[in-house]
């Protein structure tokens, strides 16, 4: 448990740690708050100006991928210890939407 | 160390939500199923791919009639900054400061509710402006599947976090109560790592054609 790691003993000495510890926890946060609000702000301007849809399409597609990655790691803790259960789990489901995806947007027509 | 045992700043620990082996199977079964989910959503996804603006005839409008960046951007942002909110939450949660967790969890609910009042205007308009309905086309049934039912994810996490703040209000903070809010936190998220892509894939994608 990372808990048990820092008990130096002095609870004193823990706590300030911690404090400290959790602020900075919160700066990597907001930043990703930002990077997230910046993404989806480029996303949006970047369809608004209509560019050419063989661009655009990849490229928001690329900018919701980076998104997305800042929401699991961060917002959701991904990028902390103790969290290899949850990738397999993730990235198992991921695989199979990717084939679903795959399947429904290229064997499929009418 | 037992779950209804009584902390202190001091004596809480650093990761309450995986103090006790019932805090620990909570978050690895959610995660199991957040993996399911995942397969969930892709599917819908996938069949809005395939019958995206399959409609019987010309009468009908199409995805870049219908979407307007204003109502979409609204929503994105306040369910991206609902996510930010129930981080402040878990971050007080993980100081013991449970009057401040529940303040921000009440931001979260109602950032939450605002989302589902635009979805249901918006859903509303389609119906009634353009007859853009749940039967009128496959185009139409595909995309009230994806979004309602992400929608209906919002709603059953607004249900469940408000659930929570109310049964909890008086108990407070020990480690049976912190993976139950950890655990909701992190479905909530999780509705907003489903929303970019819908508003990525159904929203940006169609208004592009």
């Amino acid at each position: 448990m990372a808990n048990e790691e820092l008990n130096s003993g002095n609870p004193k000495v823990d706590i300030e740690y911690r404090r400290r510890k959790s602020a900075e926890e919160m700066r990597y946060q907001v930043v990703s708050f930002a990077m997230m609000i910046f993404l989806t702000f480029v996303a949006f301007i970047a369809v608004g100006y209509d560019i050419s849809g063989w661009f655009t399409i990849p490229f928001i597609l690329v900018l919701a991928i980076i998104q997305v990655g800042f929401q699991l790691y961060y917002f959701m803790h991904m990028s902390h210890k103790g969290h290899e259960a949850p990738a397999l789990f993730l990235y198992s489901g991921v695989f199979v939407a990717f084939i679903t995806l795959l399947a429904f947007v290229t064997i499929i027509w009418w | 160390m037992k779950a209804d045992e009584k902390f202190t700043y001091e004596t809480w620990p650093a990761a309450p939500e995986k103090q006790t082996l019932d805090g620990k199977n909570k978050f690895l079964g959610f995660w199991l199923f957040l993996g399911g989910e995942t397969v969930l959503f892709a599917t819908l996804f996938a069949t809005y791919l395939a019958l995206k603006d399959r409609v019987p005839n010309s009468d009908h409008y199409l995805a870049k009639d219908l979407f307007e960046i204003p109502l979409v951007f609204v929503m994105t942002m306040l369910l991206l900054t609902s996510s930010l909110t129930s981080v402040y939450a878990m971050y007080h949660m993980k100081n013991f400061n449970f009057k401040k967790m529940q303040l921000w969890l009440g931001i979260t609910v109602l950032l939450g509710l605002a989302f589902l009042g635009f979805e249901v205007y918006e859903f509303n308009h389609y119906v009634h402006e353009y007859h853009h309905t749940f039967t009128s086309s496959a185009f139409g049934t595909a995309f009230y599947t994806l979004v309602g039912f992400h929608g209906a994810h919002v709603a059953f996490g607004l249900a469940w976090i408000i659930t929570l703040m109310v049964r909890n209000a008086k108990r407070g903070l020990d480690l049976y109560t912190a993976p139950k809010f950890y655990v909701a936190s992190l479905y909530w998220h999780f509705i907003d790592v489903v929303w970019v892509f819908i508003f990525t894939v159904v929203y940006l994608m169609g208004m592009v054609g």
